[in-house]
C-alpha cells in the first residue's frame, strides 16, 4: 500500500515539475499533447487491464472511445429548439437542457454535458454488458476477430450516419463545467488547469486500477489469465470476472471519449478506426502487458510524440513497426516487470537482497 | 423486385463471392499448416494487383499477372522465414499481434511505393463497356474471368492437395505435425511453402479483380476482414466450404442493399461474422466437436 | 563639419543595411494542415506536393518581399484530432502567419475556432460551404461552392430538356453535402429526383446501385462522390446498358480518374476549374497563363498529372502570397486584411474576387463544362 502511494505521489510531482517547467521555459504550449496523451492513456490503461491483466485480446476499444465521445458530442450539440414536445419541456425543468448561444450569435437548446456525459458512458458500459457475454466466451482468434468485428461496426455507423455528420464528424462541442470553475475546454487560457484536470482523471484511474489488480478480483485475473480452466475448476466465477473486467475497461474508454471530445471541441470517424484501435494495443504491448506504470509512461511518449507530428507520414507505420519488434523480442513488453529483475541480477549477481 | 434485377444482383454478388472466397482459402492454408490466422492475408491480395500494375507497363498482360504472382510468392516466404519461422511456439496473442502488424508495415510500404492513387489492370477481353447480355441481365466479361479463374484455382488446388506428393506432404503436417516429422517430412518447409502459396493465390485474386474493383494501397484491410468471415463461416481450415460461404457472403451482401442503405453494405459481412462467432464458432460446415477440441 | 556628417551619414547607412540585413533574415512562417496520408491522401497528397513546389519556387526568387517562406507541412492523415493538435502547435509554438489547409471539411471545421481564437489565417483547402457561411473573420476557403457546380450542371440539363434524374452520392462529408445542394436547387430548376442511393465511399462495385436507377426510368445520373467510386459508377452503369448522360462532380478531377474508367469515361460531364483543359482554352483566357504554368511545372517535376486538388493549394499559397507583398507586412490583421479586399486575382479555381460577406470569392463563372473525348479532357459543347 505504502509503496502504491508512493509511486503515485511520485508521478504526480512528475506531473507538476513538468507543467512548472514548461511554463518558466516559456513551452507552455506542450501542455496541449500533454493532456491529449492523458486521455488516450485512460483508455490504455483500461486495455491493458484487460489485456495484459485478465489476457483478453481486444482490438475494437477505439470503438468504446467513440461510443463516449460521440454520444456526448451529439446530445450537447444537436439543437432542441424546434421540438415542442412535452419530453423537452420537461427535460429543460429538470435543468437537464441549457440554453447557449452558438458561435454566430444564433440559441441552441441542447442537452447540459454532465447529463450527456452520463448518458454516453452508461450506454458504453450497457453496451459492453451486452456484447461482454457472447464475446468472451470467445477465445484466441475468435475474441480478436470479434473485438475488431465491433470496432468496424462503430467505425461503419459513425461514418454513415448522418445525425453524426458522416465523415466530418461533430464539431462545436462546447467545452465542459464539471465543477464550479473546473472546465474541460481547449481554450487556450485554460491551458493549465485543463492539463491538472486530465492528469487527475489519469490519477484516480491508476489508483482505481492499482487496487484492483491487488484485491481479489485481480488476483483471480492473474489466474485466469494463466489457465482460465484451471482458474475455473478452483472455483472462481471467470466469465463474470472477464465481464467485470471489460466493462471497467469499457469505461474507461468511454470517459476518456466524452472529456477528450469535450477538450478538442469536436470528434471524428477516425476515433474508432481499427487503426486507433491497434495503437492502443501496442502501446499497451509496448509498455509491458501486465504492467500499469510501463503502459502510462510510453502511452505519454508514444502519444506525444505521435500528436505533436513527430513521426510524419510514417505514423502508423511506426505503430506497426512497434508491435511486430516488441512481439518479436520482447513479447512481455519492453519495461516488464521481468526486466527490472534481470538488471538487477546483472548488475549484483546472486546474493543480492531482493524486494517483495 | 423482378427477375432481372434479382439476376443482376446475384451477378455481383458472384463475383464479389469469388474473390471472397479466394481470400478465404489462402487464411485456411497458412491456417491448416500453422494454426496462425494471417492478418495480412489481404495485403497479399493488393501486392498482386499494385505489382501486376506496374509491371504491365513494360511486360505484356499475362507475363505481368505471372511476375506479380511469383514477386508476391517471394514476398509471403520472406515474411514467414523473418518473422514467423524462428518463433518458438508462440501465443495466439502473439501471432495475432505480429500479423497485424505485418499487415499496417506492409500498407504503408505500399503508399510510400505507390503513392495514394487508385490503380487496375486493363480488362482482360473487351473495356469497361463491353458487356454481355443474358436476357435482362449484363455481365462484363471480366466477372466471367473472375469467376472461371477462381473455379480453376479451387480445381487445382484439390488436386494438389489429394494427388501430388507435395499436397499430401502439406495435409500430413496440418493434421499431425510430429508425426509428419518423423516421417522425415520438413516442417518448416512447408509451412514456408504454405505461405507462398497462399501469397500466390491471393496476388492472382488481386490481379483478376483489379479490372473490376481498382486496387489502393489500403484495399488490404476490408478484404481480410470479409475473406475471414468466410473463412469463418465455411469451417476454419476447410478450403472447399470457403468456395461455398463466399459465394453466400458475396451474394448476401449484394442483394441487403435492396433492403438497407448502401452505405451500411459492410456493416453486414462484420454482423454475420458476429453472428457466427457468437452462435457457431465452427461455422456452417464444420464440426461443432472439432471446433472444440482445437487448441487455443 | 563635413566629418561628422559623413560619419552620421555611414552611421545610418550601416544602422538601415544591419536592420535591410536583420529584416531579410527573418522568414515568413506558414503551417499546413494536409492529409498526406490515410483515407484522404488523393487530396492531401497533390496538395502538399503543391505547396513545397511553390515554396521551393518562391525562395529561389528571393522570397516574398525578401522573406524567404518558411514552410511547415504537417500531416494529418484526415484525423480531426491531429488537427487540432497541429493547429494549437503551428499558432502558439511555430506562431504561424497563416494555417493552409485542412485538406477535408470535417478537419477544417474542427479547427475554424482555434484559428478564430488564435487570430491566425486560415486558408483552406476543403470545399464544404459551412467553412464561410457564416463568415468567420479569419477563415477563408479556395474551392469553388458545390452549389455552383450543381447550378452549372442543372443549366445543362435545362438545356438538354432533361427533367427526370438519379442521385447516387458518397458517403463523404464531400458526397452528403452535394446532395444536399442537388436537394435544395433541383425544385427551382424544374428537376425532380426520382431515385437517389447513399454508398459506401470504398464501395467496389455499385452496379446494384445503377440498375436500381436504370429500373426507375431515370432520364440522367447524377454522381457526387470521391475516388474510386467515381470511375466505378460509369462503367457499372454503362455496363448494364444505361444510356443516358451520366455527370460527374467537380471531384472527377484528375485525368486518372478518367484512365482508370477507360472507355466508359467517354461522353461523361461535369463541372471543373478550367486548369484540366489549360492547353485547349483561347489565349485570351485570362487564367490561361497561371494555369499553363501550373500544369507543367507540376507535371514536369513530379512526373504525374496536375489536378485541381492540388490547384486548391495552389490558391492558397498564391493568395496568401500576393496578400503579403499587397500589405508589405507580415502583420497577420493587415495580411488578412489585404485577402479580404484582393479582387480578380487569377488562380487554378478562376478569378477570385473576396469581400467581407464573401471570403471564398469564386461564383459559377469558376466553372467550365467538361466532358471526356477519346480519353481526354474536353470542353464540352466546343
Amino acid at each position: 500500500m505504502r509503496k502504491q502511494g508512493l509511486q503515485i505521489a511520485g508521478f504526480a510531482t512528475v506531473v507538476a515539475a513538468i507543467q512548472l517547467v514548461t511554463s518558466l521555459t516559456g513551452n507552455v504550449y506542450h501542455l496541449t499533447q500533454l493532456t491529449m496523451s492523458a486521455y488516450y492513456s485512460l483508455v490504455v490503461l483500461g486495455l491493458c487491464i484487460l489485456t495484459g491483466y485478465a489476457g483478453q485480446i481486444s482490438i475494437g476499444h477505439a470503438g468504446f472511445f467513440a461510443i463516449g465521445g460521440y454520444l456526448s458530442a451529439l446530445l450537447t450539440t444537436h439543437d432542441l429548439s424546434a421540438h415542442g414536445g412535452l419530453i423537452v419541456s420537461g427535460l429543460a425543468a429538470m435543468g437537464i437542457l441549457t440554453r447557449r448561444p452558438d458561435l454566430y450569435g444564433g440559441d441552441l437548446l441542447t442537452v447540459h454535458p454532465w447529463p450527456a456525459c452520463i448518458f454516453a458512458v452508461l450506454t458504453a458500459v450497457a453496451i459492453a454488458f451486452a456484447i461482454g457475454g457472447p464475446v468472451l466466451k470467445l477465445k484466441g482468434h475468435y475474441l480478436a476477430m470479434a473485438t475488431l468485428g465491433f470496432g468496424i461496426i462503430v467505425y461503419r455507423i459513425v461514418l454513415g450516419t448522418e445525425l453524426v455528420g458522416s465523415a466530418d464528424g461533430i464539431y462545436n462541442v462546447p467545452a465542459f463545467p464539471l465543477l464550479p470553475g473546473i472546465v474541460v475546454s481547449g481554450k487556450s487560457s485554460l491551458r493549465v488547469m485543463n492539463y491538472y484536470v486530465a492528469w487527475g482523471f489519469v490519477i484516480l484511474g491508476m489508483v482505481f486500477l492499482l487496487n484492483l489488480v491487488r484485491s481479489r478480483v485481480g488476483r483471480a485475473l492473474a489466474s485466469i489469465h494463466g489457465a482460465e480452466d484451471a482458474a475455473e475448476a478452483m472455483g472462481i466465477p471467470t466469465a463474470r470476472y472477464k465481464l467485470k473486467i471489460f466493462v471497467v475497461s469499457a469505461a474507461f474508454a468511454a470517459v476518456a471519449g466524452v472529456l477528450l471530445t469535450h477538450y478538442n471541441g469536436g470528434i471524428g470517424p477516425s476515433e474508432s478506426s481499427v487503426m486507433k484501435s491497434v495503437r492502443y494495443l501496442a502501446i499497451v504491448a509496448i509498455g509491458g502487458m501486465a504492467n500499469l506504470w510501463g503502459t502510462l509512461l510510453m502511452s505519454l511518449l508514444l502519444n506525444y510524440l505521435s500528436l505533436r507530428g513527430y513521426f510524419g507520414t510514417y505514423d502508423d507505420a511506426v505503430f506497426g513497426g512497434i508491435l511486430i519488434l516488441i512481439m518479436l523480442f520482447a513479447p512481455d513488453g519492453l519495461l516488464r516487470r521481468q526486466l527490472f529483475e534481470e538488471l538487477r541480477a546483472a548488475v549484483f549477481p546472486a546474493g543480492g537482497e531482493k524486494e517483495t | 423486385m423482378n427477375l432481372d434485377l434479382f439476376l443482376q444482383y446475384m451477378v455481383a454478388g458472384v463475383t464479389y463471392g469469388t474473390i471472397y472466397g479466394i481470400v478465404a482459402v489462402g487464411f485456411n492454408m497458412i491456417y491448416n499448416a500453422t494454426g496462425i490466422i494471417n492478418f495480412a492475408q489481404g495485403e497479399f491480395v493488393m501486392l498482386g494487383g499494385m505489382t501486376a500494375v506496374t509491371l504491365g507497363r513494360f511486360l505484356p498482360l499475362p507475363a505481368a499477372i505471372l511476375g506479380a504472382v511469383l514477386i508476391t510468392m517471394i514476398v509471403g516466404a520472406l515474411l514467414e522465414i523473418l518473422f514467423i519461422r524462428w518463433l518458438h511456439r508462440p501465443s495466439v496473442l502473439r501471432m495475432i499481434v505480429i500479423t497485424i502488424g505485418l499487415s499496417i508495415l506492409i500498407r504503408e510500404g505500399a503508399l510510400h511505393i505507390w503513392g495514394e492513387s487508385v490503380r487496375a489492370l486493363p480488362y482482360f477481353t473487351g473495356t469497361s463497356v463491353t458487356s454481355i447480355r443474358l436476357g435482362g441481365v449484363y455481365i462484363s466479361p471480366q466477372v466471367l474471368w473472375v469467376v472461371g479463374i477462381g473455379a480453376v484455382v479451387v480445381a487445382i488446388l484439390a488436386g494438389f492437395f489429394r494427388y501430388t506428393l507435395l499436397g499430401m506432404q502439406m495435409r500430413a503436417c496440418a493434421a499431425n505435425r510430429d508425426a509428419a516429422r518423423l516421417c522425415g517430412i520438413s516442417a518448416k518447409n512447408m509451412v514456408t511453402f504454405s505461405f507462398m502459396l497462399s501469397a500466390g493465390i491471393g496476388a492472382l485474386g488481386g490481379c483478376i479483380v483489379s479490372p473490376i474493383t481498382y486496387v489502393q494501397y489500403d484495399s488490404g484491410v476490408p478484404l481480410a476482414i470479409k475473406g475471414f468471415t468466410v473463412a469463418i463461416l465455411g469451417g476454419l481450415g476447410n478450403s472447399l466450404a470457403s468456395a461455398g460461404a463466399g459465394m453466400l457472403l458475396g451474394i448476401l451482401e449484394s442483394l441487403s442493399i435492396s433492403v438497407l442503405p448502401a452505405a451500411y453494405k459492410d456493416v453486414i459481412s462484420v454482423a454475420i461474422l458476429l453472428g457466427i462467432l457468437f452462435v457457431r464458432p465452427s461455422g456452417l460446415f464444420g464440426s461443432v466437436e472439432e471446433a472444440r477440441l482445437k487448441e487455443f | 563639419m563635413r566629418g561628422r556628417n559623413g560619419i552620421i551619414v555611414a552611421f545610418v547607412a550601416l544602422a538601415l543595411l544591419v536592420g535591410a540585413g536583420v529584416q531579410a533574415a527573418e522568414p515568413i512562417k506558414v503551417g499546413a494542415i494536409l492529409a498526406v496520408t490515410g483515407p484522404a491522401s488523393f487530396l492531401g497528397g497533390p496538395e502538399s506536393r503543391t505547396l513545397e513546389m511553390l515554396a521551393e519556387e518562391v525562395n529561389a526568387k528571393g522570397g516574398i518581399n525578401g522573406h524567404k517562406v518558411e514552410l511547415f507541412i504537417m500531416d494529418s492523415g484526415g484525423s480531426p484530432e491531429k488537427a487540432v493538435s497541429f493547429a494549437k502547435q503551428l499558432i502558439e509554438e511555430k506562431k504561424v502567419l497563416a494555417i493552409l489547409g485542412p485538406s477535408t471539411s470535417g478537419e477544417t471545421m474542427q479547427i475554424k475556432g482555434i484559428a478564430e481564437e488564435g487570430k491566425t489565417i486560415l486558408l483552406s483547402c476543403a470545399a464544404a460551404e459551412v467553412i464561410v457561411n457564416p463568415v468567420a473573420k479569419w477563415v477563408f476557403k479556395t474551392p469553388q461552392k458545390d452549389s455552383d457546380a450543381i447550378q452549372a450542371i442543372f443549366n445543362q440539363m435545362k438545356s438538354m430538356k432533361i427533367s427526370k434524374i438519379g442521385v447516387l452520392s458518397g458517403n463523404t462529408g464531400f458526397g452528403k453535402a452535394g446532395k444536399g445542394q442537388i436537394e435544395k436547387l433541383a425544385p427551382e430548376n424544374g428537376i425532380t429526383i426520382v431515385a437517389s442511393e447513399v454508398y459506401d465511399k470504398a464501395s467496389t462495385d455499385l452496379t446494384a446501385e445503377v440498375t436500381k436507377l436504370k429500373a426507375a426510368n431515370v432520364e440522367a445520373i447524377v454522381n457526387w462522390s470521391i475516388v474510386p467510386a467515381q470511375s466505378i459508377v460509369i462503367k457499372n452503369a454503362r455496363q448494364i446498358g444505361f444510356t443516358g448522360p451520366i455527370f460527374q462532380s467537380h471531384g472527377f478531377g484528375n485525368i486518372k480518374y478518367v484512365a482508370a474508367a477507360g472507355a466508359a469515361a467517354e461522353g461523361v460531364i461535369f463541372p471543373a476549374g478550367r486548369l484540366l483543359v489549360a492547353d485547349v482554352l483561347p489565349d485570351s483566357n485570362a487564367q490561361k497563363p497561371v494555369l499553363v504554368k501550373y500544369k507543367n511545372d507540376y507535371e514536369k517535376k513530379y512526373k504525374e498529372d496536375a489536378s485541381t486538388f492540388g490547384g486548391h493549394a495552389y490558391d492558397a499559397f498564391m493568395i496568401l502570397a500576393k496578400a503579403i507583398e499587397k500589405a508589405g507586412s507580415t502583420d497577420k490583421e493587415k495580411v488578412r486584411d489585404a485577402i479580404e479586399t484582393m479582387r480578380g486575382f487569377v488562380g487554378t479555381g478562376g478569378v477570385f474576387d473576396f469581400s467581407a460577406e464573401d471570403h471564398n470569392g469564386l461564383g459559377i463563372d469558376a466553372f467550365e463544362l467538361l466532358t471526356v473525348k477519346d480519353g481526354k479532357f474536353a470542353l464540352y459543347g466546343k
